[in-house]
C-alpha cells in the first residue's frame, strides 16, 4: 500500500498545476465565450482533450495515472470541462477509437476533439429502458443503406446535436436479445428524423423523444459489424469508469452544503450546530471518501493490468444515493425557506435545482435497482432475475 | 500509487485463514465460548509462536516489526473466524506501550506481550463509556513512593485473563496511561456476562493499588497517548468487524443460492438480492476507508485520526445493519441457537460501542474536520 506518486507523475502534476496557474487565474469568468474558445484551443494543444485516446487518432496517449491526475487537478480548480463535445468524448469517441474503420476515425474523431459537432446517444426506447437490450427500433438493410424506423426516448441534448450514435435491431429473430443489435452513426439532419423535446420535473428540456420514419443511413456509417452493436457501445464502455472523476464534483457540493448549513438558522441556532445535521453531513463525507478510495482500489487493479468488471457499480450506487441525499439535506435544513425558488432562495436557488435534477445522473446511467442487480448477479453470483 | 496489499500481506492473510479454518472452526468457536475462560490457552500459545501477538511489536523486543496495515490483515481474519482469543486486547496493550512508552518501558513489557507469555488489555472506560479523556475520572493519587489507584474501570475486554492492564487515569487532572500488573495488591477483576459469548468483559477493581512512577507511559504526553490508543483501538476493532461482516455476508449469499421458496432460490428475488448488494457495497466501502486509515496511521499522516473515525463510523453502521439483515434474510433458521447467523449479530453488538460508536466517530470526524 503506497499512495505516493512517482517522480514522473509528480512532474506531470506540476505541469498541470502550472498550466492552470497560467490559464485559469482566480476570478476568471469561465462562462465567457472568449475564454472558453481560448481555453479549449490550449487544451487541444496540450492534447488533454481525449487524453486517454491513442496519439494516432489525435488523442493524448495519457497513462491511467496521468488521466487521474489531470482530472483531479482540473476539478480542484473548478476548471471548465475538458472539451465541449460531452457525449462524443464520453461515449462515441471511445467506441469509434476501438471499433471504427480508419475512415470513420479520420472523419469523426477530430470534430469531437475540437468540439465542432455535438453527439447524442440513441439508446433508450419507450419499451426498453432498464431492459435496454429489448430495444425494437428497426434497421433493415436495403442495398447500401439501412432503413431505420422506430422511436428513441430520454435522448439528452438531441435537439442540439448534429450526430447520433444509434442502436437498432437488425435481427429480430436473434436467440439472445443482446445479439441482433447494430450500431449506426446517424446525421441528425437526415430526412425522416423528428426531435420532440420533453420537459423534465425541474422545468428544463435537456432530453427529447426522437422519431425515425424511413431514415436512410449509409452502410459505411455502421460502427463495428452487424449484430455487434451491444458489445460496441454498452459492454465496452459500461465498466471502464472507476468513479474517481465524480468524487470532486460531489465534494464541491458537500463543501457548498456545509457552507449553507453554517449560514442557515434552524430551531434557534446555526444548522451546522445541530448534531443531526452535522452527522448527516459527515456521513455523506464518509461515503464520498469511500468512493474516492474505492476508485483507487479499482485503479490499482487496472494498473496491475486486470480489467475492471462489475465492481464499478459500487461507486455508481454510492453516487446515486449521495446525489439524492445531498439535495434532500440542503432543502430540509432550510425548513420552509427550502420551498422558495429562484433568485430569492439561498444561493440563488441552486439547491432547489439540485434537488430536482438528480434523476439525470441517478436514472440516466442505469437505475440504482439495476446497479444492485448487477452487483448481486455478477459479483455475488446470485441467480439471474 | 498502489492501494492494494503486498504479496507478504496476502500470504499472511492466507496463512491465518487456513490455520483458523483448520484449528478453530465454528464448532470449536462454539465449544470455547461455553468454557469458563472463553478461549484455549494452548491455541493462544500456538498462535503466539506463529507471531500473531508480536506482529506489530518491533523486532528488538521479539516481535515481527510490521505495521498497522499488516495488523489489519491479521485482525480481519481473526474477525472472519470469530476467533475467541485475547489477541486484540494483547495487541492493543502492546501498541500502547510501543507507541507511547519510553525505551525502558518497551524493553520491560513488550517481549512478554510479543511472545504471548503476557496477556495484556486496555482499561479505558468507567461509568461513562466515553472513549477518550473526557470519560476518564480515575485519579492516581501521589504518595510517598509512587501512585495509588482507587476506583473501577469497566467493560475491560479479556479482563479476567489479562496479566497486564493499560489503565487510563489522571495525575493531578491530566490524563495518562499507566501499566498495572495482575499481581498488584488490591487488584481484582469481576467477570461480566457479555451478549457476545465469544468475547469476554470484566470490571477491573482497583482498591488502593500502588504503582510506581515509572509505570506511567512517558514516551509522549498522556492525553496524546490516550487519543492515539483510541485511534488504534477503533481501527483494530473495525478490522475484526469487517472480517466478520465478510463472513456473515458470504454465509447469507450461500443460503440465498440454496434456499428454495416459491419454486426458486430466494436469491433470485430482488427483495433478497438488493439488500445483499447494498451490504456488499457498504462492506467493501468500509474496507476502503479502513485500509486507508491503517496506511495513514503507519505514515503518521496528519489526518489519520479523521480517517479512523470515518472508517469506524461507517463500519459500525454497516455491521450493525448486517447483523440484523443476516438473521432476517435467513428466516426462522437465522433465529436458532444452532445456526451461526446469531453469532455475527452478537458480534455486531459487541463491536458497536467498542472505542466509540458511529455517532461518536461522526462527531469526532466533524470536529477534526473543523466543523
Amino acid at each position: 500500500m503506497d499512495f505516493h506518486l512517482t517522480p514522473e507523475e509528480e512532474a506531470f502534476r506540476a505541469e498541470v498545476r502550472a498550466f492552470l496557474d497560467a490559464n485559469l487565474p482566480p476570478g476568471t469568468n469561465t462562462a465567457s465565450f472568449g475564454f472558453l474558445s481560448e481555453w479549449n484551443r490550449k487544451l487541444r494543444e496540450k492534447r488533454w482533450i481525449g487524453f486517454s485516446w491513442p496519439k494516432e487518432v489525435g488523442g493524448g496517449g495519457g497513462s491511467l495515472m496521468q488521466q487521474v491526475i489531470l482530472k483531479e487537478e482540473m476539478a480542484k480548480r473548478k476548471a471548465p470541462p475538458l472539451g465541449t463535445c460531452f457525449m462524443g468524448l464520453a461515449w462515441v469517441g471511445p467506441a469509434i477509437v476501438q471499433y471504427g474503420t480508419d475512415e470513420q476515425k479520420r472523419r469523426f474523431i477530430p470534430d469531437i476533439l475540437d468540439g465542432r459537432v455535438q453527439w447524442c446517444t440513441g439508446y433508450s426506447e419507450p419499451g426498453a429502458g432498464s431492459d435496454l437490450a429489448a430495444l425494437q427500433c428497426r434497421g433493415v438493410r436495403d442495398g447500401s443503406h439501412y432503413v431505420v424506423n422506430g422511436q428513441k426516448i430520454w435522448t439528452s441534448i438531441a435537439m442540439w446535436s448534429q450526430w447520433m450514435i444509434l442502436l437498432v435491431r437488425t435481427d429480430p429473430n436473434a436467440k439472445v436479445k443482446h445479439d441482433g443489435i447494430t450500431c449506426l452513426l446517424v446525421e441528425m439532419s437526415t430526412p425522416g428524423i423528428t426531435v420532440r423535446p420533453l420537459k423534465n420535473m425541474s422545468g428544463g428540456t435537456m432530453f427529447s423523444e426522437v422519431f425515425f420514419d424511413d431514415v436512410r443511413v449509409p452502410v459505411e456509417n455502421r460502427l463495428g459489424v452487424e449484430g455487434d452493436g451491444w458489445r460496441v457501445t454498452i459492454s465496452a464502455l459500461a465498466n471502464e469508469r472507476s468513479g474517481i472523476a465524480e468524487v470532486e464534483g460531489l465534494r464541491r457540493n458537500l463543501d457548498a452544503l456545509r457552507d449553507l448549513a453554517r449560514r442557515t438558522e434552524r430551531r434557534g441556532r446555526k444548522a451546522l450546530e445541530d448534531p443531526t445535521i452535522r452527522r448527516r453531513i459527515v456521513r455523506a463525507e464518509a461515503r464520498i471518501e469511500a468512493m474516492r478510495l474505492n476508485g483507487m482500489r479499482f485503479l490499482t487493479r487496472q494498473l496491475r493490468g486486470e480489467p475492471l468488471g462489475s465492481e464499478t457499480s459500487i461507486n455508481k450506487l454510492h453516487r446515486a444515493t449521495l446525489e439524492v441525499d445531498l439535495g434532500e439535506l440542503a432543502i430540509e435544513l432550510q425548513g420552509s425557506a427550502g420551498l422558495v425558488t429562484g433568485r430569492d432562495a439561498a444561493d440563488g436557488g441552486r439547491w432547489q435545482r439540485f434537488a430536482l435534477n438528480w434523476p439525470e445522473v441517478v436514472i440516466g446511467g442505469g437505475t440504482p435497482n439495476i446497479q444492485k442487480n448487477i452487483i448481486a448477479e455478477r459479483i455475488l453470483g446470485l441467480p439471474h432475475d | 500509487m498502489n492501494f492494494g496489499f503486498t504479496e507478504e500481506q496476502e500470504l499472511l492473510r492466507d496463512g491465518v485463514r487456513k490455520f483458523l479454518a483448520e484449528r478453530c472452526p465454528m464448532s470449536e468457536v462454539r465449544r470455547l465460548s461455553e468454557t469458563a475462560e472463553g478461549f484455549s490457552r494452548d491455541l493462544w500459545l500456538e498462535t503466539a509462536r506463529l507471531g500473531w501477538p508480536g506482529l506489530a511489536v518491533a523486532e528488538e523486543y521479539g516481535g515481527a516489526g510490521q505495521g498497522f496495515v499488516d495488523l489489519v490483515v491479521l485482525l480481519e481474519e481473526t474477525g472472519r473466524a470469530l476467533h475467541p482469543s485475547p489477541l486484540l486486547s494483547t495487541t492493543l496493550a502492546g501498541v500502547a506501550i510501543s507507541d507511547s512508552g519510553s525505551e525502558a518501558q518497551r524493553a520491560r513489557w513488550l517481549p512478554g506481550l510479543a511472545s504471548g507469555e503476557t496477556i495484556g488489555t486496555v482499561a479505558l472506560l468507567e461509568a461513562s463509556d466515553f472513549p477518550g479523556a473526557d470519560g476518564v475520572r480515575l485519579e492516581a493519587r501521589r504518595d510517598a513512593d509512587g501512585l495509588v489507584l482507587d476506583g473501577e474501570k469497566r467493560f475491560v475486554a479479556d479482563g479476567a485473563a489479562a496479566d497486564l492492564f493499560v489503565v487510563a487515569c489522571r495525575i493531578e487532572g491530566s490524563p495518562v496511561l499507566a501499566i498495572v500488573d495482575r499481581g498488584a495488591t488490591g487488584l481484582e477483576t469481576v467477570d461480566v456476562p457479555c451478549i457476545d459469548s465469544t468475547k469476554r468483559l470484566a470490571t477491573l477493581r482497583l482498591g488502593g493499588v500502588r504503582i510506581s512512577r515509572d509505570a506511567v507511559l512517558s514516551g509522549r504526553p498522556g492525553d496524546e497517548a490516550l487519543e492515539r490508543l483510541v485511534d488504534r483501538g477503533a481501527a483494530a476493532v473495525s478490522a475484526e468487524m469487517l472480517g466478520a461482516a465478510d463472513a456473515a455476508l458470504a454465509l447469507t449469499v450461500a443460503y440465498a443460492k440454496e434456499r428454495i421458496q416459491f419454486g426458486s432460490p430466494i436469491g433470485r428475488f430482488q427483495g433478497v438480492k438488493h439488500p445483499l448488494a447494498e451490504l456488499y457495497v457498504d462492506v467493501e466501502s468500509s474496507k476502503s476507508l479502513l485500509h486507508d486509515a491503517a496506511w495513514a496511521l503507519d505514515q503518521g499522516a496528519a489526518d489519520a485520526s479523521k480517517a479512523v473515525s470515518l472508517a469506524k463510523a461507517y463500519a459500525t453502521e454497516t455491521f450493525s445493519r448486517l447483523g440484523i439483515d443476516v438473521v432476517q434474510l435467513h428466516g426462522g433458521i437465522g433465529y436458532t441457537w444452532e445456526y451461526d447467523a446469531q453469532l455475527y449479530l452478537k458480534r455486531a453488538k459487541w463491536a458497536r460501542p467498542a472505542f466509540g460508536d458511529a455517532d461518536h466517530h461522526y462527531d469526532r470526524a466533524a470536529a477534526l474536520g473543523g466543523m
